[in-house]
């Protein structure tokens, strides 16, 4: 049985959901502390 | 430990070092993963399918890992009420679920060709289904309490009662023989594993360490930044 296509379903798998996390990760976090500074500087 | 527990001091430290365990778990996964496809040799008995050993063991170190995580802030959360200590667990939550459910998939990947079967009842891998049960289960009860103005203590509790899970699943390989295989490296008696074909493991597993501290960092100041604007939409509009 050839190997290779279940060696590159499991990388690109961890790859996109890797980089999925982080990307929402960092979204909610650019996103809540923006929030939080708009809310600071509106007098 | 203690002294991070202070917010302002927490976030002092965590606004640099994002970037830094970001920076640098990218650049050793990327290393080790090309290290791991393209550079080691295939293995005389498993073939080419053994190159799923460089993301299926850091995710299976960060499904349990991540739950040792949830279990320490619980435990402080319980002791000594430290601010933090439920930010972390809710941050860490997610992270783990996602590293556990990815020891499942790449196993089962991995299972199908070496095995002949996409999924077994055996001791490890029912463990560690149950282990990505305990984080859905925590990730609602976390919520749930946080909408409700709770102080996360249920939630503390039911990270600590799910620890008892993580030392079934790290010696499942012993007490039930059955199809995965038993342990390969350990802390303390090395590695069965070939040299030429260990080298990438560990930059995949500290770069995969490093991307998820980076996540759990993010999300804790993304919990911590939200709570902020809460309490400033909230005296806005007492005043």
């Amino acid at each position: 049985m050839n190997a290779w296509p279940f060696v590159l379903a499991a990388y690109g798998l961890t790859g996109i959901a890797t980089l999925g996390l982080t990307a929402w990760a960092w979204q909610s976090m650019r996103s809540a502390e923006g929030l939080a500074d708009s809310l600071k500087q509106r007098p | 430990m203690h002294g991070y527990a202070n917010p302002a001091r927490f976030l002092k430290f965590a606004r640099p070092a994002t970037g830094w365990f970001l920076g640098l778990g990218l650049l050793l996964i990327v290393t080790g993963a090309f290290g791991g496809l393209f550079v080691t040799p295939p293995d005389y008995l498993q073939g080419e399918s053994v190159r799923i050993l460089y993301v299926h063991v850091p995710a299976a170190w960060l499904g349990m890992g991540g739950w040792a995580g949830i279990a320490i802030a619980s435990f402080m959360h319980l002791v000594w009420r430290h601010p933090l200590s439920a930010v972390a667990g809710r941050a860490i939550a997610p992270a783990g679920a996602t590293f556990a459910a990815l020891c499942l998939a790449t196993g089962s990947i991995w299972g199908r060709p070496t095995w002949g079967t996409w999924w077994e009842w055996d001791g490890r891998l029912t463990s560690m289904l149950i282990l990505f049960f305990l984080y859905l289960g925590y990730i609602a009860l976390a919520s749930a309490e946080r909408e409700r103005g709770g102080d996360g203590r249920m939630a503390a509790l039911f990270g600590l009662v799910g620890a008892i899970n993580l030392p079934i699943i790290h010696y499942s390989v012993l007490w039930w023989r059955t199809l995965h295989q038993g342990q390969s490296i350990s802390i303390t008696g090395g590695s069965s594993i070939a040299p030429e074909l260990l080298w990438p493991l560990p930059l995949t597993v500290f770069g995969f360490s490093s991307l998820f501290g980076a996540i759990v960092l993010m999300r804790m100041r993304a919990d911590l930044a939200r709570t902020k604007a809460e309490a400033r939409l909230r005296r806005r509009a007492g005043e």
